[in-house]
């Protein structure tokens, strides 16, 4: 699964919010094809740093690239056409559009930019590749909670993103839609997109990810093979704490 | 562009209708041309307000600014340069000032820019102000042959291009962004959205559409004095107007011209020294009871009609 060059790849990335920091001094690389998952305790930075790769926030220190060209001061909007697409860990559906139209707005504006049938064409066919191929005339406040998030990954989808950063989209699902939500990322593992996964289940780290790096306090304290990073005892005590392990 | 019929019904329903309004100076020179002279000015004000505010969220309260300016564009221009001339450099003007003010404001959020507009009408008002008491000047003449149906007449037809603008704005790329960004901006920006130059380039329309009618609106007054030309009243208005018809649809604004303007003309004649607290009276009633203006209680009755049927 390993790529020769990085798609996108860290270095001293740090972030400060005044006298906290956030994010201390992480490095790694995503290789293409490749789905790295990014776990850690709650609080311990990893949505910042995937704030930090979308542009929602700037970094204090470091360098971000993609592809080999630094990415770091674009502000979201530039970074997103370069081909980072993100989803929120609160879905964010645009709800005056039908869920079409939410989907348009990546296949219009992403990476790849359409216009006219070409982009209706192209939201129906990511719409129906996240399984709501019928749905799209439909409102986005009629949906279920795991539809929003399918419509959510197909806006992202629609952007030919180079690489897609997934937050937490498997939180808040019941066992069933859970099941159903790890189907529809492998797929998007088996088309060879590159992911990053923020994610607290475990299951689903297992089954999905190549790759981890564990984040605790802002620093990253492993990496490597999920199952190899997974028993590392600094990893167990992070997340189960000094004195309970 | 291709065209569906539905598209067609729309351009043909559109050009009969502003056909239709154009033959009123044919029917009428007195009382009721005035009227319809308003009726013209504020179509044209709401509804290119509505195009940026409507998405956007954002209220700007500049129209007064973009009006006054243009009117003094004639004050001034009109010995040396051809009338026509002047509308299309107030034009320019307008553009430029709402590109400007939109490169300063419109990354803030949307308080800064209401303040910011408001502040910006009465800023050059009191500058124009300033540099007449300095030259010893009170206001300017602006005697000229143009008529009542004239004026008229230029107001529909840039009513015609205001509609035609906005028509095809909505059909573009650039009014798609502008829903998304309406709907969540963050959102837009993530997906790629340069979320500023949207902003300010569809600022730029009633800031060119303001100040191209404070020029058409000049030779009206034939006196122009900066308390009249920058009117904080007028933006206001137009808030209201627009807010009444509604904002969803371009059509929305001038279902509050028409109502609005023929009552307010009511209401000053028979209480002019109690308009303005009528004036926010209306708005109040407007945002509590029809927050989607017209349009949005004719859209609640047509969906209600639709489930009835349905049953």
């Amino acid at each position: 699964m390993r790529a020769v060059s990085p798609v996108l790849s860290l270095r001293g990335v740090t972030k400060r919010f005044g006298g906290l920091v956030a994010v201390n001094g992480m490095d790694f690389d995503v290789a293409e094809h490749e789905v790295l998952g990014l776990i850690g305790p709650n609080g311990s930075g990893k949505s910042t740093t995937l704030n930090l790769i979308s542009g929602a926030l700037m970094p204090t220190a470091g360098t971000i690239s993609l592809r080999g060209t630094p990415i770091t001061e674009l502000p979201a909007q530039d970074i997103a056409r370069r081909g980072v697409s993100r989803t929120f860990q609160l879905v964010r559906l645009l709800p005056s559009m039908t869920v079409l139209e939410n989907v348009k707005a990546g296949a219009v504006f992403g990476h790849r930019r359409r216009w006219g049938a070409e982009a209706d064409t192209h939201a129906q066919a990511m719409l129906e590749s996240v399984g709501l191929g019928g749905r799209g005339h439909l409102r986005v406040g009629q949906l279920t909670y795991i539809d929003t998030k399918r419509v959510e990954l197909a806006r992202c989808l629609a952007s030919d993103p180079k690489v897609l950063l997934l937050d937490e989209w498997l939180a808040g699902l019941n066992p069933t839609e859970l099941e159903e939500g790890i189907a529809l990322i492998r797929r998007l593992r088996d088309e060879g997109r590159t992911v990053i996964l923020v994610e607290h289940v475990m299951d689903a780290i297992r089954s999905l990810c190549d790759r981890c790096v564990v984040m605790a306090s802002g620093t990253k304290i492993a990496e490597g093979g999920v199952s190899e990073v997974l028993s590392d005892p600094e990893v167990i005590r992070a997340y189960l704490g000094d004195d309970d392990a | 562009m291709r065209l569906s019929s539905k598209d067609w019904q729309t351009l043909t329903f559109a050009t009969l209708a502003l056909a239709a309004a154009a033959c009123l100076p044919f029917l009428t020179a007195g009382y009721w041309l005035t009227i319809g002279v308003t009726i013209a000015m504020y179509t044209v004000l709401s509804t290119s307000w509505a195009l940026f505010s409507g998405p956007t969220h954002y209220i700007s309260l500049a129209t007064a600014a973009f009006f006054g300016v243009g009117a003094y564009v004639v004050g001034y221009g009109i010995e040396h340069l051809p009338y026509w001339s002047l509308l299309v450099i107030a034009g320019v003007i307008g553009a430029v000032m709402a590109a400007l003010v939109g490169l300063t404001t419109l990354r803030l959020s949307g308080v800064y820019f209401v303040i910011f507009t408001l502040g910006l009408a009465e800023f050059i008002r009191q500058v124009i102000t300033w540099v007449q008491n300095w030259t010893g000047q009170k206001g300017i003449y602006v005697l000229t042959s143009i008529t009542e149906a004239h004026i008229y007449w230029q107001l529909v037809g840039l009513a015609a291009l205001v509609f035609l603008t906005g028509w095809l704005i909505g059909r573009s790329r650039l009014g798609f962004a502008l829903r998304i960004i309406g709907d969540d901006e963050e959102v837009a920006r993530h997906s790629g959205i340069r979320t500023a130059r949207a902003k300010i380039l569809l600022f730029m329309v009633p800031g060119a559409v303001g100040a191209i009618t404070g020029a058409i609106l000049a030779p009206r007054y034939v006196y122009i004095e900066p308390i009249l030309a920058f009117t904080p009243m007028l933006s206001f208005q137009v808030v209201i107007m627009a807010l009444l018809g509604g904002t969803g649809r371009l059509w929305g604004p001038i279902v509050g011209v028409i109502p609005f303007t023929l009552l307010w003309e009511a209401i000053s004649a028979s209480f002019p020294n109690q308009t303005t607290l009528l004036l926010g009276l209306s708005f109040l009633v407007i945002v509590y009871l029809l927050p989607r203006g017209f349009v949005g209680l004719i859209d609640d009755i047509r969906a209600r009609a639709g489930r009835e049927a349905l049953a």
